[in-house]
C-alpha cells in the first residue's frame, strides 16, 4: 500500500496543516508519474509493439516512461507485455513480490488481459488472476496509440494514489467474457 | 558457480532460462529450459477450419508473421494439389522478402543493443517502422496481419504500393549504411563478436540447424534456392556465405540477405503481372464521400454510371481484382462479395465453404511444406483426415534446434559472450515454444 | 520420379524385414517401418552415399485416435445447442402424446428430417485422387495408435523423405535416434512431453515445453483442450 505519510504517523498536526500534506501528496504524484521506470516482462509478440512504443517514431520518453529497470528492485511499474504461461506464471508472481512499493501493473496485450484466443492448456486466462493490475491495455498486439493512451491513464492514476487491491479474477468479469464465444464448441 | 539467467531477462529476444555453470568467468557447461511461451498453437489448429488457424500462424514467428502465413497456405494448397496465381504469388513473395527484412533489422538491433549499441537499434526500430507502414497499406495490420489464405491472400496490393517501397528501400538502404559504418568495423563490436559462439559445419548439420546460422558456417543451403517455392526460381539472388560461423559472420550474412531481398522485392516488383484496373469504360472514378454529398445536394442524375473509388485493398469492391490474387479453386476459395451477395451460385458457393461441416475438405492424406523462414526452413506438416479441420498441424521450427544447440555455442566462451550469442540465435518464443 | 521409385525399391532390397509399406503423396515419399529397425534403417539412411540424409529435420508424432471419425460426429438438427448467457432454459412441459392406434407415430418436437449424415458427406465428396494407405485402418489393424515421424533431408542429393513408425499407446517406446542427429534430443523430450512416447537410449528424457507436475500428454486426442492444471491462480 502507500507509504505512510508524515500525516499518517502522527508527526504533523493535522488540523493546522491538511493542505500541505495534500500538496505533498499531489507533489509526490506528480514526481512518480513522470519518472516512470518500467519492468518489461516481455514475452511474446506484444514485445515488438513495446519495442516499437519505446523507440525513436512513438516515444515513449517524453512521458518520463524511457527507463528500462531491468532489476524489480529498481523498477516501480511491471509491464507485463505478451502471453504468460503457466509454466512462467510462478516467475511472474515473484518478479511483482519482489518489487518495492509504490509498485503498479500494467496488462499489455489481450494475452494478459483475459487470455486472448490462446483458451488452452497452457495460458493463464488474465493475470489479473494471479497479481494485481492496475491498467488493461487491449490489443493484439495494441498499437502504440493505444499504448500510450494507456500510460496516460497509468499516470493519472499514479498523481491520484490510487491502487488496484485484489488478484480479480474471472468472478469479477462480466457473463459475456466468461459465455463460450465458439457456439460449435460442443461439436 | 550456478548462475541462472532466468525466464525474465534483458535480453529482448524472448523467455528461455538458460542455467550457466560457471569456472570464474568461464562458461563450463548450460542447461537450456525452453517452453516458457507454450501456446498449444498444434492442438488449437486441430480445433479450427483450415482457414481460421491463420491468426495462428501469425503468431508463430511474430518479427515476420507473413512468411509463417504463407508457409501454411502452401502446405494445405500442396494438399489440396491448387496453384496460386501468378499475381499472388508475386506478392507472397515481395511480403516475404519484406518480413525477412523486418526479422533481420529486429535481430540486428536488438543484439547491438545488447552490446551497447542503442543508436544502432533505434534507427533499425525507425526502418522497421516505415516497413511496417508499408505492410498497413496492403494489409490492414502491422505486426499480426493474417493476410494469407488458401489459395490465395486476403487483398491485392494498394495503389502507389511499387512508389512507395521503392522511397522506403531508399531510406532503409540509407539506414543499413549508416549502421554499416557505426558497427562493422567497430573495434568493440568487432571483439566481442569475432571469435565467440563458434559452431562447426558438421555440428551445425547434425543439429539440423538451418538458415543464417547454417549460412554462417559455410554450408550453402536455402530453401528458394534448392526447393524453390513461389516465384524464387525466377528471381535473381545471392545467398550469402560465411565462413567460421561465429556471430560476427552471422551479422554480415544478415546484413547481406537484407540487401538481398530488397534486390529480390524490386525484381518481383518489376515483374508482377498487371493488377486491377480501377476505372470504369468511360474512365470517371469519384470518391465515395463525394457521391454521397453530391447525393445530398440532390445531383443524382448520372451517379449510378458512376465508378465509386473504394480501396481495393481492404473494404468495398472485391470483384475487381479477386481473380487476379486468388486460386479460381472453388473448394477452398471464397468468391468476391459481389457475387456472394448478388447471385445464387456466389451464395451456394459461400455457404459450403463458411458452414460447419462443410468447408474446405482436403482429401486424407499427409504433406511436408517448407520454406525459408528467416531463422531457417520453417516446415508445415499437415495430416488431413478429411474433414474441414486439419488433423494434425505441427510446425518445424528452425529456432528450436539452434537454441538445442546452444550449450555448443556458448562452452568454453566468457559470460559475457553469452549476451552476442543469443541475440545472434534470433531465438522467437512464438516459435520456439509454439 | 524414377530416382524416387529408386528410393523405396532399394529400401524394400536393403530391408525387407522392417519395411511395412512405402507410398508418394503430393510429391512426398513416406516410408513405413517397424519400430524394432528404426536404428538400423536411420543409420543406413544417414551414411549411405546413395542416400545421404544427413539433416534430421522433424521428428514429431501423430495420434490417430479420432482419424476419420470426426464426420460421424458432425451436428443435425437434433443437435441441441448451447445457450446464451442471458437466457435461462425453458422449463421442459409435458409432451402431447396421443394414443390408440397411432401412439408413439407423433411426437411434438419432431421435425424435419436431419442434413446428411457422416457417410453421405464423405462420400459425396469422392475418392482420394491418389492411393493412400488408410491410415486409420492400418493404425486399427495394427493397435498401433502412434505414429512418430522423421523428416529427413539429403543437402548432397536435395531430396526429402518421410519416415513412420507405427507405435501402439500401450508400450509406446522406440530407439533414440540421437546418436546419429544431435537434434533428435530436444524433438524426442517435445514427443515425449507431448505423446507420451518413450525413446530407449535418450540421455534426458524430461518434460520440455511443459512443466514437470504436469499430468498427461497434451497432443494427444483424449486430453482435452481446456484442462488447465495451473501452479498459481484459478482453474478457470
Amino acid at each position: 500500500m502507500a507509504a505512510l505519510t508524515a500525516m499518517e504517523r502522527g508527526l504533523v498536526d493535522v488540523s493546522r496543516l491538511s493542505w500541505m500534506t495534500t500538496k505533498l501528496e499531489a507533489a509526490l504524484g506528480w514526481a512518480r508519474k513522470y519518472s516512470i521506470f518500467q519492468y518489461p516482462f516481455v514475452t511474446a509478440c506484444c514485445g515488438m509493439e513495446y519495442m516499437a512504443t519505446a523507440c525513436s517514431h512513438y516515444d515513449v520518453d517524453r512521458f518520463g516512461a524511457g527507463f528500462p529497470r531491468f532489476s524489480p528492485r529498481q523498477a516501480d511499474v511491471l509491464f507485463v507485455v505478451g502471453t504468460v504461461s503457466h509454466k512462467l506464471a510462478p516467475v511472474l508472481k515473484r518478479v511483482y513480490d519482489q518489487m518495492v512499493e509504490p509498485k503498479w501493473v500494467v496488462a499489455f496485450g489481450v494475452c494478459t488481459c483475459t487470455g486472448g484466443f490462446y483458451d488452452n492448456y497452457a495460458t493463464v486466462m488474465g493475470i489479473d488472476t494471479i497479481i494485481p493490475v492496475d491498467i488493461y491495455i487491449p490489443g493484439c498486439p495494441p498499437r502504440p496509440e493505444n499504448v500510450l493512451d494507456g500510460l496516460m491513464k497509468l499516470q493519472e492514476k499514479m498523481q491520484h494514489g490510487v491502487k488496484a487491491t485484489l488478484p480479480q479474477g474471472p468472478s469479477a468479469r462480466p457473463a459475456e467474457l466468461l459465455a463460450s464465444h465458439r457456439p460449435e464448441e460442443h461439436l | 558457480m550456478f548462475l541462472n539467467v532466468g525466464p525474465s531477462h534483458p535480453a529482448m529476444h524472448g523467455i528461455v532460462r538458460i542455467v550457466t555453470e560457471l569456472d570464474g568467468e568461464r562458461i563450463v557447461g548450460t542447461d537450456v529450459e525452453i517452453g516458457y511461451l507454450h501456446r498449444g498453437f498444434e492442438k488449437m489448429c486441430e480445433r479450427e477450419p483450415y482457414n481460421n488457424a491463420m491468426p495462428y500462424t501469425d503468431r508463430l514467428n511474430y518479427v515476420s508473421p507473413l512468411i509463417n502465413n504463407f508457409g501454411y497456405c502452401m502446405a494445405i494448397e500442396r494438399l489440396l494439389d491448387i496453384q496460386p496465381t501468378e499475381r499472388c504469388q508475386y506478392i507472397r513473395v515481395i511480403m516475404s522478402e519484406i518480413s525477412r527484412i523486418c526479422d533481420h533489422l529486429t535481430c540486428i538491433g536488438a543484439s547491438a543493443m545488447e552490446l551497447g549499441a542503442f543508436t544502432v537499434f533505434l534507427y533499425m526500430i525507425k526502418a522497421r517502422e516505415w516497413l511496417w507502414e508499408l505492410i498497413e497499406a496492403v494489409t490492414g495490420a502491422r505486426l499480426t496481419i493474417s493476410y494469407g489464405r488458401v489459395g490465395g491472400v486476403k487483398a491485392d496490393l494498394p495503389e502507389g504500393f511499387a512508389q512507395r517501397t521503392k522511397q522506403a528501400f531508399e531510406d532503409i538502404r540509407r539506414v543499413l549504411l549508416e549502421c554499416d559504418t557505426l558497427l562493422t568495423r567497430n573495434r568493440i563490436f568487432v571483439d566481442r563478436m569475432q571469435g565467440t559462439g563458434v559452431i562447426s559445419k558438421e555440428d551445425a548439420i547434425s543439429y539440423s540447424i538451418t538458415g543464417p546460422f547454417l549460412r554462417a558456417t559455410g554450408v550453402n543451403y536455402d530453401v528458394r534456392r534448392q526447393q524453390p517455392y513461389f516465384v524464387y526460381d525466377r528471381m535473381a539472388f545471392d545467398v550469402p556465405l560465411g565462413e567460421h560461423g561465429d556471430n560476427y559472420d552471422r551479422y554480415l550474412v544478415r546484413m547481406e540477405e537484407m540487401e538481398q531481398s530488397m534486390r529480390i522485392v524490386e525484381q518481383a516488383l518489376a515483374g508482377i503481372p498487371a493488377g486491377p484496373v480501377q476505372v470504369d469504360h468511360e474512365g470517371r472514378v469519384i470518391p465515395a464521400a463525394m457521391m454521397v454529398d453530391e447525393a445530398k445536394l440532390g445531383h443524382t442524375r448520372g451517379l449510378k454510371a458512376v465508378e465509386v473509388e473504394t480501396d481495393p485493398t481492404l473494404s468495398g469492391s472485391t470483384k475487381r481484382f479477386h481473380g487476379l490474387i486468388n486460386s479460381p479453386e472453388k473448394r477452398a476459395v471464397l468468391p468476391p462479395k459481389e457475387d456472394a451477395y448478388g447471385n445464387i451460385e456466389g451464395l451456394m458457393h459461400h455457404f459450403k465453404l463458411v458452414m460447419v461441416g462443410h468447408g474446405i475438405r482436403p482429401p486424407q492424406g499427409e504433406v511436408y511444406a517448407a520454406v525459408e523462414g528467416a531463422n531457417g526452413e520453417l516446415g508445415f506438416y499437415v495430416v488431413s483426415d478429411g474433414s474441414d479441420r486439419p488433423y494434425r498441424v505441427r510446425v518445424r521450427p528452425p529456432c528450436f534446434t539452434i537454441m538445442a544447440a546452444l550449450p555448443v555455442l556458448l562452452v568454453g566462451d566468457m559470460l559475457a559472450d553469452l549476451v552476442p550469442t543469443f541475440g545472434s540465435v534470433n531465438m522467437i518464443g512464438g516459435e520456439m515454444d509454439r | 520420379m524414377s530416382e524416387n521409385l529408386s528410393l523405396s525399391a532399394l529400401m524394400q532390397e536393403q530391408f525387407p524385414q522392417w519395411v511395412l509399406g512405402t507410398h508418394q503423396y503430393r510429391g512426398d515419399e513416406t516410408l513405413l517401418i517397424k519400430r524394432e529397425g528404426l536404428l538400423e534403417v536411420c543409420r543406413f539412411l544417414r551414411d549411405d552415399p546413395r542416400t545421404a540424409f544427413n539433416f534430421l529435420m522433424d521428428l514429431t508424432c501423430v495420434d490417430y485416435l479420432t482419424f476419420g471419425k470426426r464426420l460421424e460426429s458432425m451436428p443435425t438438427t437434433a443437435t441441441p445447442s448451447p445457450l446464451p448467457y442471458f437466457m435461462k432454459p425453458k422449463p421442459v412441459t409435458e409432451q402431447w402424446e396421443r394414443t390408440g392406434d397411432r401412439a408413439g407415430t407423433i411426437r411434438a418436437g419432431d421435425r424435419a428430417g436431419n442434413i446428411l449424415s457422416g457417410e453421405e458427406v464423405s462420400a459425396a465428396a469422392g475418392p482420394p485422387t491418389e492411393e493412400v494407405p488408410r491410415a486409420a485402418e492400418r493404425a486399427a489393424a495394427d493397435g498401433a495408435r502412434l505414429e512418430v515421424v522423421y523428416h529427413l533431408y539429403s543437402h548432397t542429393r536435395t531430396r526429402r523423405l518421410r519416415l513412420k513408425v507405427p507405435v501402439g499407446a500401450a508400450d509406446a517406446v522406440v530407439d533414440s535416434v540421437t546418436g546419429l542427429w544431435k537434434a533428435a534430443d530436444w524433438f524426442e523430450r517435445e514427443v515425449w512431453d507431448m505423446f507420451g512416447v518413450r525413446f530407449e537410449g535418450h540421455p534426458n528424457l524430461k518434460r520440455i515445453l511443459m512443466y514437470e507436475p504436469f499430468d498427461g500428454h497434451p497432443l494427444r486426442k483424449d486430453y482435452p483442450v481446456n484442462k488447465r492444471q495451473p501452479l498459481l491462480g484459478p482453474t478457470n
